[in-house]
């Protein structure tokens, strides 16, 4: 008895074995862990990156990024321009949510009315667009409130929800996330992506399974995906090389090399879109934390300058990120349209040169300022920040730092309460004008000059923005964000310090694309 | 001149001298606390950098491995951190910090704990069950779990700005406070004993004041214990403030102690820069475990019945 069932067993073992063997590839669970858990599964809520992430898997928009990050259909199939601030959509035929309701223009209208709300923080995706209309049931017209050469970059992240579904389970409107509400549409997940939300348990693991009704073929084999946040970095490395994860990202530097040289794991290289550089105060007409008295030492260009030719980026490379960055001297990483590495030339180290320029600015003895730092959001920050201190105290700058977590950190310098700060830039679209408008434009409540917080303000480079943001003559238009680059870079408004690389690692049967947005896609996924 | 020698003299036949010159441990013990005290007490002039002076850090030179393995710097003998601050200097100006902060924790335990033994064992009543309850209640809890109490209490109350700077004075009153119950029951039971003896009543006789008698005449008979713990009690509030550092609530790491340069130091331990970690590791093993020779060895010496 125990002999035939265990015989049985025996061969459904072998036939199920037989069956993997003969149709390669296929039913694989891709075990992925990262750093953080995302926020809330509400696609409208938090724009944040982890969250984006995650939630990509499960939501689309109108349009999507191919693998080298061109605009492609989605949700919608085509689209034509009636006019520079009227576009039409034509929406994809029997596509269905992961809940069996058909995907049509209501849900379109739906999802747009719900991501205005000003509970959310992902506005910006939809910032141009004044309305979204239902033509009919497969058409969406979209007004604009003026020409937008990179709507379709931006529509990517307008992640698409369904309006019965968000109706019947009281989610019409987004999560109130800073009083930490929540709502059906925060704790479950109803889209139309390749993958459907199986399981969330918060800080602990995310499951999704491959949809049955998705409309798209999935380029990899990767038919679960299990996603496990696990915060401290030596842990994360260590459960790779254990082997109880396929895929790591949000890699620790100083474990990079090592896991280069292990066998069972390779290391896939790749540099984000993200530029990590120093603000300065350029606005108050006294500096603040500061011994200078009675003026703004950093509205002299001479002395913006010293600040940047004081900087080691080589050291900075070498010793503090081990190599996985790129120095930088303009404020887009390569990737991002508008960047060129003939602009991105940096000029070396020169201490002599700077504590001259200090002189000739009246600071031969130097003077003080604070730095204001994270230290829990960009690789090796405060590590940063403190070689910096060195660096500037080499020029004779005293320079005291105050890193602190993030939460605090954005808090303190949004308020303006610094001399100088330290902050990175992620281009979601792609496009320079994303980091231009956001950083360098005039400050202004919207989204002009949003993370200007140094508050440079130039009427040239206003102007140079403002006109990129709707010429629609592509050459012309990368003739003005060339300009508008060159004119930040010799003006040193801000001090580039460094594109960041960001490699993953997997185990030696796992292939996957690497994409600058840092943001692993299962679909593309092949575990062997 | 001859009243030195005679002192001198007098010390070297002493008892305690005796029993010191009679044990080799005590005496590598004493001189390897005697190193470590002494390379802390004068890290500005011995070290060979000064690993706070920001300016003078060169980012190039960091990671460098100690000077005689491969790639090591003669500049650096224990090689650098991933600031470019020479480990051996970090080390000096570290230990200084930890015992500090060690000594000073021991000194306020001893004053709150002999003080609080000595009105215990001597008014007794009701006060002497109320402290010992106290003393009960606080020996049901690790010491670092009051320590940690004490500090997140303080972090919170206190403003931000103000962290940095008073941050070792909150440290010692932690590890301090987290003490004082041993000396308190060591004095509570010597003054049992000594309050009966005939030399306190007759000086309750003359009309000496309470106060006076606690602290001129009971005092002086109940300290040799207390002098065995504190010296023991220094290793353990050493131990305890890197514990904390370690977990990072301790000092600030723009002035390390040795908790925190082993904190540091950890991030690196698996992708083979160990030494970032393993000689400020090595240093506190170095400096507890002859500290606590030493009070061993004066706790034998003070103990008759082991003559």
């Amino acid at each position: 008895m125990t002999f035939k069932r265990s015989f049985t067993a025996a061969i459904a073992a072998a036939v199920a074995t037989l069956a993997i063997a003969t149709v390669p590839g296929h039913a694989a669970t891709l075990r992925w862990a990262a750093q953080n858990d995302l926020l809330t599964m509400d696609p409208h809520s938090q724009n944040h990156s982890t969250t984006h992430s995650l939630l990509q898997h499960v939501y689309e928009g109108l349009t999507r990024y191919t693998k080298d990050f061109q605009v492609e259909p989605c949700l919608a199939t085509s689209w034509e321009q009636i006019s520079a601030t009227h576009w039409r959509f034509h929406l994809r035929k029997g596509v269905k949510f992961h809940d069996g309701s058909p995907f049509t223009a209501d849900d379109v209208v739906f999802s747009f009315g719900r991501i205005k709300q000003p509970q959310g923080t992902n506005q910006i995706y939809i910032s141009t667009v004044k309305e979204m209309k239902k033509i009919d049931d497969y058409t969406v017209d979209a007004i604009l409130s003026g020409p937008d050469p990179v709507m379709l970059r931006l529509l990517v992240d307008f992640r698409i929800m369904s309006k019965p579904w968000s109706v019947k389970n009281k989610s019409e409107n987004i999560q109130d996330y800073k009083v930490r509400e929540e709502t059906f549409a925060s704790r479950h997940a109803n889209g139309t992506g390749p993958y459907v939300l199986k399981l969330w348990e918060p800080d602990k693991r995310v499951v999704f399974a491959a949809s049955p009704v998705w409309w798209d073929k999935i380029s990899g084999n990767v038919t679960d995906v299990i996603y496990t946040p696990i915060k401290a970095d030596a842990t994360r490395v260590s459960a790779l090389l254990a082997g109880d994860v396929d895929l790591v990202t949000d890699l620790p530097t100083q474990d990079v090399t090592r896991l280069r040289g292990d066998p069972k794991v390779k290391v896939l290289d790749g540099h984000e879109v993200r530029t990590i550089f120093i603000g300065m105060d350029q606005h108050n007409a006294e500096l603040l934390y500061s011994n200078v008295k009675g003026k703004n030492p950093f509205k002299d260009v001479r002395v913006r300058k010293a600040l940047n030719l004081a900087v080691d980026r080589d050291a900075i490379k070498r010793v503090t990120m081990r190599g996985l960055s790129i120095p930088a001297a303009i404020m887009v990483a390569p990737g991002v349209h508008g960047h060129s590495n003939e602009l991105d030339r940096v000029a070396p180290m020169d201490v002599e040169g700077a504590k001259k320029l200090l002189a000739e600015a009246g600071y031969p003895n130097g003077f003080e300022f604070g730095l204001d730092c994270p230290n829990n959001r960009y690789v090796n920050d405060e590590e940063i920040c403190q070689a910096l201190v060195g660096m500037w105290g080499r020029v004779g700058l005293k320079v005291k730092l105050n890193a602190q977590p993030m939460a605090s950190f954005i808090a303190k310098i949004q308020k303006f309460d610094h001399s100088t700060y330290m902050l990175g830039w992620g281009v979601a679209t792609f496009d320079a004008l994303f980091s231009l408008q956001s950083l360098l434009h005039t400050k202004t409540a919207g989204a002009d000059g949003s993370f200007n917080l140094g508050r440079v303000s130039d009427p040239k480079l206003d102007a140079l923005i403002d006109a990129s943001k709707t010429e629609m003559d592509a050459k012309k238009r990368d003739s003005l964000l060339r300009d508008a680059l060159v004119l930040t870079r010799d003006n040193y408004y801000y001090v580039p310090l460094h594109h960041q690389l960001r490699p993953w690692a997997m185990k030696k049967n796992v292939s996957t694309v690497h994409k600058a947005d840092d943001r692993p896609e299962a679909r593309y996924a092949r575990v062997d | 001149m001859s009243t030195v020698e005679a002192w001198l003299r007098r010390a070297w036949s002493h008892d305690l001298a005796w029993s010191f010159r009679r044990s080799p441990v005590a005496i590598i013990a004493a001189l390897l606390t005697l190193i470590c005290v002494g390379s802390a007490l004068f890290a500005p002039w011995l070290a060979p950098h000064n690993p706070f002076d920001s300016a003078s850090l060169n980012l190039s030179d960091g990671f460098a491995p100690p000077a005689w393995t491969q790639g090591g710097k003669a500049a650096y003998l224990l090689g650098t951190d991933d600031q470019g601050r020479d480990v051996l200097s970090a080390i000096m100006y570290g230990a200084r910090i930890s015992l500090g902060v060690g000594v000073a924790a021991v000194l306020f335990s001893m004053a709150l704990g002999v003080g609080l033994g000595l009105a215990s064992g001597y008014v007794g009543g009701t006060l002497d069950a109320f402290i010992m309850r106290v003393a009960d209640i606080q020996l049901s809890f690790p010491a670092i779990l009051i320590a940690l109490l004490i500090d997140g209490v303080a972090r919170v109350a206190l403003p931000r700005e103000a962290h940095d700077e008073i941050a070792i004075y909150v440290l010692i009153l932690a590890i301090g406070v987290s003490g004082w119950v041993q000396y308190a029951r060591t004095v509570r039971g010597s003054t049992l004993v000594e309050r009966h003896k005939e030399y306190v009543e007759a000086a309750r006789v003359i009309g000496r004041s309470p106060a006076a008698i606690m602290l001129r005449h009971v005092l002086p008979n109940v300290m040799g214990p207390v002098l065995v713990i504190a010296t023991i009690h220094i290793a353990t509030a050493i131990i305890t403030e890197a514990t904390l550092s370690f977990l990072g609530v301790g000092v600030p790491p723009t002035r390390p102690s040795l908790g925190t340069l082993i904190r540091v130091g950890n991030d690196f331990l698996l992708s083979g820069e160990w030494w970032i970690t393993l000689f400020p590791g090595a240093a506190l093993v170095v400096l507890v475990l002859s500290v606590n020779l030493l009070g061993d060895w004066l706790r034998d010496a003070l103990n008759p019945k082991l003559r």
